[in-house]
Parts: C-alpha cells; sequence; structure tokens
C-alpha cells in the first residue's frame, strides 16, 4: 500500500470516527484528501467510486466496524459512520501478572495463523496501555498446535452454521463425507476433537480433527440450529474413566542385562541362573503379551498360564507367517 | 519501505499490517507520554527509521478542515516522543474473532497446563479477556489436559531454581536406562505429555527427556549451565522429525493394526489388497522389532532384510524357549 493510500484510510477513519452523522460517499469525497475528482466525468467518477469501494473493503478487513445507514429521512443515498463505541477496545484493566500471562500466551501457537492472530492481538492490549513483561515465564510451557480444520470449525459453531468435511479413520482407506452441526471445539489430552449432531447418523457424534481430509465447508444460513442446554463438550469426548487398576501379576524371566523396558515396571527383581525374575503388575493380557512378544528371546512368560498361551500362541502365528512356504507373504 | 532491523522475525510486512500498526500507535503513545522512539520501535517490531515514517505519517492526519488544531500533533524532544493531540484515535481497534480466539484458546490450554505456576493470575487474566471480547470471548472450545504430577511439579521447581540435575533416563528406542548430567532449559507440554528439555552433557546436545520416563532425578548443587550452542527444539512439527538419513522400514499392516499409521509419522502409506503397504522412519531397529514383533502376524515385515531376519530369528528363539514345560 502506498503512503498516499495509507495517509488517506488514516483520514478516512479519522473523519468517520468524528462524525455522528452517516456522511455519503459524496460528502466523503468532498472532505477526505486523496479522493478529489470530478463528479460529473464519468470515468473519473468511476475511478473514484472503485478507490472508496477498496478502501472500504480494507477497512472492513481489519476489522473496522463500518456502519451503513441513512442521514435523514428524506435521504435516498446510503452513508457511512464509524461509532466510536463499536471501534474502541474496551477497558481491560489487566494487573501485571495478567498481562504477564497473556504475554506468554499468546507465544505458545506453533500454527502460523492463530501466531499472527495472538500477536496482533497483543499488540492491541499494549496500545491500549497494558506493560507486557517480553521476559515473563511459567515454568511450564503448552505446546499449542492445532489442525487445519480448527480455523473453519469454530467459526461454524461460532456462527451456528452446518460443515461437511471428508473423514477418514484408519481402518477404512476411502474418505466418506459427514456432515455435522458443529456445538464446539474440545481439546482432550492432547487431541482435537469437533462435537456436535450428526445429519447423517441423526446423533452426536465426535470426529477427531486430524482425521478430517482436505477442506472443512460451511453449508446453508447462520444460526441455523441451537446446541443442547449447558452441553458438556469435554464429556462427549472423554468417555474413559481413569486409569485401571493393574491387579494382576505376571512373572516374566528376563536375560541379564536386557529389556531395560520391562525391568522399569517390575515391583520385584530377583536374579536366576536363567535370567532375572520380574514380578510385573498389568491389567490386560493381551496389552502385556504384545510387549514381552516384542522383546522376542530376550523374555519369556512364565506366568500366569492364560499369559503364556498368548505369547505362545502369537509367537507361533509370526513364526508360520516369515516361514517361506507361506508364499507371497515375503516379496 | 526501509527493512525493519527486527528483533524478531516477523512475516514481511504487507499496507493492512502499517495501517493496522499506526491506529494502535497513536492510542499506545497517548498512553505512554515522553517514552524513547527506539522502545516504541522494539514494541512494534519495526526500525526506528520505520517509526519515525509512520510518525511522519500521523503528522498530516487528522480531523476534516485539515487545519493547525485539526491534525494529530506530538512533541518530538530529541529522541522522545509525546501526543498532545489524538484526533480521535484515543484507543485501539477491539479485537477481531481470530485474535480473541487465539488469546482465549491459549490462555486456557495455559490454565489446563499441569504444573503451571499463577494459574491464578492465567485465570484473571482470561476472565477479563473473554469478558472484554463480550460473545467472541465465548469461543466454543474447551480445553482439558491431563492432571497434574509430582514428578513434573518437582522438575519444573528445580528448572525454576536453575539448577543442574542428575536423571535415570530410559531410552525406548535403544531399550536403555542410564545415568546422565543435565542443564535444564524449559519444560514443555505436547498434547498430553510432559517434557524436559535441556543440554545433555553426556551428549553434548540439547535433549527432550519424556517426563513419565524420567525413573530418577537429582537436582545437583550447582547452576545449570546450558552452552551458547544450545539451541531450543523447534516444536512446529510436532516431537519426533524423521530425518532422511535414518532405517527406511517397509511393512505389510492389516486391518487390526492400522492405527500404527496414524501414531507414528509414516512416509507412504497404500492400500494393497485388504491390506496395506507402509513405509516409515525409525530412529532404531531394535525399537522396530519390539514394536512390529509385538503387532503379532497382523503385521509383516518387508524391509530391510536384516529387519526380517532379526524378527524371524527373534520368533523362533523365542518360541523355542517354551518347547520345555513351564517350570
Amino acid at each position: 500500500m502506498s503512503r498516499t493510500r495509507t495517509e488517506r484510510l488514516v483520514n478516512l477513519v479519522i473523519c468517520l470516527l468524528s462524525t455522528r452523522r452517516f456522511l455519503t460517499a459524496a460528502q466523503i469525497a468532498a472532505t477526505v484528501p486523496g479522493y478529489e475528482h470530478d463528479p460529473e466525468d464519468p470515468r473519473d467518477h468511476d475511478a473514484f467510486q472503485r478507490k472508496f469501494e477498496r478502501d472500504k473493503a480494507e477497512l472492513r478487513e481489519l476489522g473496522v466496524p463500518l456502519e451503513t445507514g441513512l442521514a435523514s429521512a428524506f435521504d435516498t443515498e446510503h452513508g457511512y459512520r464509524i461509532a466510536h463505541r463499536e471501534y474502541a477496545l474496551p477497558d481491560i484493566p489487566l494487573e501485571p501478572d495478567e498481562a504477564a500471562a497473556v504475554g506468554i500466551a499468546a507465544r505458545l501457537w506453533q500454527h502460523a495463523g492463530l501466531a499472527a492472530a495472538a500477536s496482533s492481538g497483543l499488540a492491541k492490549l499494549r496500545a491500549a496501555g497494558i506493560e507486557v513483561d517480553p521476559q515473563a515465564t511459567l515454568g511450564v510451557e503448552p505446546v499449542v498446535t492445532v489442525d487445519p480444520a480448527f480455523g473453519p470449525l469454530t467459526a461454524a459453531a461460532r456462527a451456528r452454521r452446518a460443515v461437511t468435511f471428508s473423514y477418514r479413520v484408519p481402518e477404512v482407506d476411502e474418505p466418506t463425507v459427514r456432515r455435522l452441526q458443529p456445538w464446539g471445539v474440545v481439546c482432550w489430552q492432547g487431541k482435537w476433537y469437533v462435537v456436535g449432531h450428526d445429519r447423517d447418523r441423526d446423533a452426536t457424534r465426535c470426529f477427531r480433527l486430524s482425521r478430517i481430509v482436505g477442506t472443512v465447508r460451511a453449508v446453508g444460513q447462520s444460526a441455523a440450529f441451537t446446541p443442547p442446554q449447558d452441553v458438556d463438550l469435554i464429556g462427549q469426548v472423554a468417555h474413559f474413566s481413569g486409569p485401571v487398576a493393574k491387579d494382576q501379576r505376571a512373572t516374566v524371566v528376563v536375560r541379564p542385562g536386557r529389556a531395560a523396558g520391562l525391568r522399569r515396571w517390575a515391583i520385584e527383581t530377583v536374579p536366576g541362573p536363567g535370567g532375572d525374575r520380574l514380578t510385573i503388575p498389568y491389567s490386560d493380557s493381551e496389552w502385556l503379551a504384545s510387549r514381552l512378544v516384542g522383546y522376542g528371546a530376550d523374555v519369556r512368560a512364565d506366568s500366569p498360564p492364560e499369559l503364556r498361551d498368548l505369547v505362545i500362541q502369537q509367537l507361533k502365528e509370526v513364526v508360520t507367517r516369515y516361514q517361506p512356504a507361506a508364499a507371497g507373504v515375503l516379496s | 519501505m526501509t527493512p525493519p532491523q527486527q528483533r524478531t522475525p516477523v512475516s514481511r510486512p504487507t499496507g493492512g499490517d502499517r495501517l493496522g500498526r499506526l491506529l494502535n500507535l497513536v492510542p499506545y503513545l497517548l498512553a505512554r507520554p515522553g517514552i524513547e522512539v527506539a522502545e516504541a520501535a522494539a514494541d512494534f517490531h519495526v526500525s526506528v527509521q520505520q517509526l519515525r515514517e509512520d510518525l511522519e505519517l500521523l503528522w498530516v492526519c487528522g480531523l476534516p478542515g485539515y487545519g493547525p488544531g485539526d491534525l494529530i500533533d506530538m512533541a518530538l524532544d530529541g529522541d522522545r516522543v509525546t501526543i498532545t493531540y489524538d484526533a480521535g484515535i484515543d484507543r485501539p481497534l477491539r479485537l477481531n474473532p481470530d485474535e480473541a480466539l487465539a488469546l482465549v484458546v491459549a490462555l486456557r490450554m495455559l490454565a489446563e497446563t499441569p504444573g503451571i505456576g499463577s494459574r491464578d493470575a492465567i485465570e484473571r487474566a482470561l476472565a477479563k479477556i473473554e469478558n472484554a471480547t463480550g460473545d467472541l470471548g465465548d469461543a466454543p472450545v474447551a480445553v482439558r489436559l491431563p492432571a497434574g504430577t509430582e514428578r513434573l511439579d518437582a522438575i519444573r521447581d528445580i528448572v525454576e531454581r536453575h539448577h543442574a540435575m542428575r536423571i535415570t533416563y530410559y531410552t525406548a528406542a535403544r531399550d536403555e536406562t542410564s545415568s546422565r548430567i543435565v542443564d535444564p532449559m524449559r519444560v514443555l507440554m505436547v498434547g498430553n505429555r510432559g517434557y524436559l528439555e535441556a543440554w545433555c552433557r553426556r551428549a553434548e546436545a540439547t535433549r527432550l527427556f519424556r517426563v513419565d520416563r524420567i525413573d530418577a532425578y537429582e537436582e545437583l548443587d550447582e547452576p545449570a549451565a546450558p552452552p551458547e550452542r544450545a539451541v531450543p527444539h523447534d516444536m512446529s512439527d510436532g516431537v519426533f522429525q524423521p530425518s532422511a538419513d535414518l532405517p527406511l522400514v517397509t511393512v505389510r499392516v492389516g486391518r487390526g493394526s492400522r492405527w500404527i499409521t496414524e501414531y507414528y509419522p509414516c512416509e507412504e502409506v497404500r492400500r494393497d489388497g485388504d491390506e496395506w503397504l507402509v513405509t516409515m522412519r525409525v530412529t532404531d531397529l531394535g525399537w522396530a522389532q519390539r514394536l512390529l514383533l509385538g503387532l503379532g502376524s497382523d503385521v509383516t515385515v518387508l524391509g530391510p532384510p536384516e529387519l526380517v531376519a532379526q524378527i524371524r530369528g527373534q520368533a523362533e528363539a523365542a518360541l523355542d524357549q517354551y518347547a520345555t514345560p513351564a517350570p
């Protein structure tokens, strides 16, 4: 943007902030420097109108609330003004420790678009006279990342507009098109989900943002639905109920100096001639069997028998699968 | 436009950036009479030269009439500036929806982070920002991170006291536990996991240590002294960024183990009949053996050949151990 255009736009903002009456384009042209033209000359007038349209778009892009309306009942042409109350950031009386927290929060975004939005928001707070200590830290800093679908989904949830997107779960190859009335977006255990009413399933559904393929499209009108009163977004996603009690005990023999990962879980370690005998608390036999098999010949599961059988079963399947006789398995 | 001498890198300014900056600049200066031009320039991440050009531009802007009493006026006293007439731009613009969302969600994230200090200040700040942004602050975003752990709190305290630590750390890639002395730099939360970022004196490099794999730790009576060359990790692409010199593993994966393609970064995932051909880079073939052998017959390793041989050999040897009845 040229200096003259920037200057014209600053003057336009000041002019529209200072007026209570709506000013028509012609009145603005006669007032604000940079819009001088001959209204009788069609080409000159056209050029002015294009310039004025671009300028209005620029201000709206920046978030300047341009109001349009008629100056009086006798006017036929719409005019413009900016209400100071709508324009101005309200007073935010932040204490120094609160301002420091906002400053830290603004640095957390790893997503380029939201990082830029956070720092321009912070610049406005600074402009309102708030001092932000750039050196402040809080000891622990969350790394805040979001999936690309985050922006469109939060915008749609706020506008209460339906969305459509392609969704792919790992077990199925082809993405399917889903139609959703989004109620909100949730960060649960470090992953992002959108919760809402699935219009095809006619039920409440959660979708993981990282599984959305391509773009999220908003469809239909704004304010098209109302989320249920006091909907518990996190409750919709958090269907796991805390850690499971590890009340079973496995006995496992590991070779000396091997399987450090298993040793960390052991509540007892007894050295023996064939290796160290570990006692490992667990809750899910299949899960533990899978871990034990991963260690191959470094580990032998001794008890309980069902764990031992699971390990043997899985090892047999693997051996069979890799036998040269299993034609076509290996390339 | 003069290239700004920036303290922090920002994207190349566009016209809209300058207009936004000018509209911020007037109330900013109004709130700080007599501020040094250099300080203001630093706050706006522009050069002193650029800030002076901004001031010159504002000087010729003002209310209709554009006479001496209408234009924005300021007193420049050497290196200091004071706005004496603001022509009505006495406040910055309100936050737009993206700005409100970015600040509110980051504050909610911060408030949920386990082991964080000043939680009270964060929650007060959040309430004030939400209040000032009205409907925009009522972001349809909820955040819940795992509850704090004593270990994370304790490690954070050591980081804040700037002391070196001796840690016993389990390295999953090599399946070994080792003791090392580290110079802590910061504690991070990535997703639901806590990490200690520190200079590792043994590796002579900056390392990220998963807090749940620090099996023991001891605060040392010496200051944390990460060397100049200890650079924090760029976290924008996640914690694990596989590099091209790591071994490439190719596997055939059935439906039941397809989740690994979502859990671990993969180079390629291709449909092959009822299964998928997956290639991924791994830091260590031993780690790949523990993962892939553990997945059982739902996964077949196709390469590299040494991994195929290792998995086949290990499965056979492991099975031989059970040839004799259980003791």
